[in-house]
């Protein structure tokens, strides 16, 4: 999952990072993410792994790691691939 | 009509009371207003008390006029965040007998848009929108920065409703700070701060509030969390009338929003941050309607001593 996570990231996140430097619990916001940048990269979480975030989960913090959003698209059922 | 938000009692009491007293001039449609004299003699008064207020800092003046390049919306991502309240100005686009078609159908009052083409123009959402390409077209920032005082521009929202307060069309008095990260912060915590006393010193129960802009959708949840989260935007709020208190005045920093669209530079080629404030002339002159009276003849002495 991580590493469909962090693929989305490098083409929504528009970060000026390298995305393949950073740690999985490293801040994306810190790292350069944009408000506007998180926004696509939710949507474009949600298209791949077709699910839909609850209302309480569109916040700043499910989307500030790599981390952050696998724990979000775990507690939203998504399997992690064995 | 699409999107129309009606009046609580309150809200149509307070509009009644302000076209029979001949403060607000009703259209055929809601939100778009005349003002009287009266009304505007208070909102002259207010704008000058805002521009006395940020004489010290000898801001550069700018004026716009009520619409922007289309292309400006277009690079700032209003159409992301507001596409709900954005009106984009269309105009005809065809032949005699287009036009023939088209006058016909208009007056028997039926839809006409069928030969009518996008123009380069939008109306202009917020009065500040026009100053960043100007800033950025000269190329980096002398050091410190600069203020812009963007004058008392009309705008535009979409957005008809039966509040005197939710007026489609408005006056701004914007004021817009570009420069370090640091200084346009706290500039914009200076400014939220001397608000309050300013429009305190009108004798309005004003307080502050940590708020978000009407993002559109579910995006919009998240810009509006991730704003109020990193605390962007402050609005001073008053009761006109109800349930709730309307926000008078805006005081928003954009980090490097408006900079990174338009390539805004500091002296040392960094990227600069922008934030600007917004007096809502027409609210405030409500908020002082709905306060001390409709005849300002009869204001308490300090608040007519302060506007006169």
């Amino acid at each position: 999952m991580t590493d469909d996570i962090r693929q989305l990231i490098k083409e929504f996140g528009r970060l000026p990072v390298d995305v393949d430097t950073l740690a999985t619990d490293a801040d994306l916001y810190q790292a350069g993410m944009s408000s506007h940048a998180s926004v696509n990269l939710m949507l474009a979480i949600e298209d791949h792994f077709d699910v839909e975030f609850p209302d309480r989960m569109l916040t700043r913090g499910v989307f500030e790691s790599i981390d952050a959003i696998a724990a979000a698209l775990t507690e939203l059922g998504v399997q992690v691939p064995a | 009509m699409a999107g129309f938000r009606a009046a609580t009692p309150d809200q149509a009491a307070f509009l009644a009371e302000l076209v029979d007293a001949g403060k607000l001039i009703a259209t055929r449609v809601p939100g778009i207003y005349g003002r009287s004299g009266a009304f505007e003699d208070v909102a002259t008064a207010v704008a000058a008390l805002v521009t006395a207020a940020a004489a010290p800092e000898t801001p550069e003046r700018m004026a716009f006029p009520p619409v922007l390049p289309r292309h400006d919306l277009e690079s700032v991502g209003y159409l992301k965040s507001f596409p709900h309240l954005a009106g984009s100005i269309f105009g005809f686009d065809g032949g005699e007998a287009d036009a023939a078609e088209q006058y016909e159908r208009a007056s028997r009052h039926h839809p006409w848009d069928e030969h009518q083409a996008m123009t380069d123009l939008v109306l202009t959402p917020a009065a500040c929108y026009p100053v960043y390409p100007a800033i950025a077209a000269r190329g980096p920032l002398p050091a410190g920065g600069i203020t812009v005082d963007a004058g008392s521009a009309y705008v535009f929202r979409h957005e008809p409703s039966g509040d005197p307060a939710r007026m489609q069309m408005f006056h701004q008095r914007e004021i817009v700070r570009i420069g370090e990260p640091e200084v346009v912060a706290s500039w914009r915590d200076t400014w939220r701060d001397r608000a309050v006393e300013l429009l305190g010193s009108l004798q309005l129960a004003v307080s502050l509030d940590l708020a978000t802009d009407p993002f559109f959708g579910r995006s919009g949840r998240m810009l509006a969390a991730s704003q109020r989260e990193q605390a962007l935007k402050f609005e001073v709020v008053v009761d006109i009338a109800g349930p709730e208190p309307t926000a008078v005045a805006s005081f928003n920093y954009h980090q490097d929003h408006f900079a990174s669209v338009y390539g805004i530079e500091l002296a040392d080629g960094s990227e600069a941050h922008t934030a600007c404030l917004g007096f809502g002339l027409e609210r405030i002159t409500l908020a002082l309607f709905r306060t001390h009276g409709l005849d300002a003849s009869a204001w308490p002495a300090a608040v007519r001593e302060r506007l006169w």
